[in-house]
């Protein structure tokens, strides 16, 4: 599924995206508050969901070639968050739907269907 | 000759934290290591790192890279576990509850590291320091 799918599907706020992104086919969601359990998810071409709002979230993708983050129920990235984002050229949005809906929303439409 | 790079990691430094891991990463990617021996690192080196910043009164962290492998050491001053096998166990965690709102601290830590490295191994004892050595085949 296209990033641009993506931010539409779940009406996504940008913070940051680098340009070259919003073409760029993802395979898989991974949804999680905890940084570890996205450490221990090693798939390709993934984004991340997640309600946490601080530069570890940042950290966690670029370790895991995470392209784009989005957080999760309205919540507003902390500044720090959102110039790591820009440093390291990972994608940042913000969603209003809660965590369970919009996986369930991405999932539905068929990401992450293909058992990548 | 191995190429080796170290880096000093301050306890409680949550802005810098990941950096040093970064830099291992961005350097190993400039040398051609492929991708999935990357990520490996990148995993190992990066809990490695927090682990120092949550657990430890600082300590450092160093990457040894030779042709055929990627070698992580971690070591901090202190405080030491009182017991490796509790601490290796997924889920077991000590890291207090502002640890687990940075989403670190859920015990998943050390399993990961031992889980994507090819070769691990910790000491450490309660009241000195703790030294996880691994090592990622690169092959």
């Amino acid at each position: 599924m296209k990033l641009s799918k993506i931010k539409e599907l779940l009406r996504c706020k940008v913070f940051f995206e680098p340009q070259e992104l919003s073409e760029e086919e993802f395979l898989n969601a991974c949804g999680s508050d905890l940084m570890s359990d996205v450490l221990a998810f090693v798939k390709e071409k993934v984004i991340l969901l997640t309600g946490l709002v601080n530069p570890q979230v940042i950290r966690t993708a670029e370790m895991m070639d995470i392209k784009a983050v989005i957080i999760v129920r309205g919540k507003q990235p902390s500044e720090e968050m959102v110039k790591l984002a820009r440093e390291k050229c990972i994608a940042l949005y913000s969603t209003d739907f809660p965590m369970f809906q919009a996986c369930g929303i991405l999932y539905e439409n068929g990401l992450g269907k293909e058992g990548c | 000759m191995p190429l080796t790079m170290e880096f000093d990691i301050k306890a409680g430094d949550f802005v810098l934290a990941g950096e040093a891991s970064s830099k291992i990463k961005d350097t190993l990617k400039k040398l051609g290591v492929k991708p999935e021996i990357l990520k490996k690192v990148a995993i190992v080196s990066y809990e490695a790192e927090m682990n120092i910043v949550i657990h430890s009164v600082g300590g450092v962290l160093k990457a040894i890279i030779s042709k055929d492998k990627i070698e992580i050491i971690a070591e901090d001053r202190g405080p030491g576990i009182e017991n490796i096998e509790l601490a290796m166990m997924e889920g077991y965690s000590t890291a207090p509850e502002e640890i687990r709102n940075l989403g670190f601290g859920a015990g998943m830590g050390l399993p990961n590291m031992k889980k994507y490295s090819d070769y691990f191994e910790i000491e450490s004892q309660k009241g000195s320091g703790t030294r996880v050595y691994m090592v990622v085949l690169n092959k």
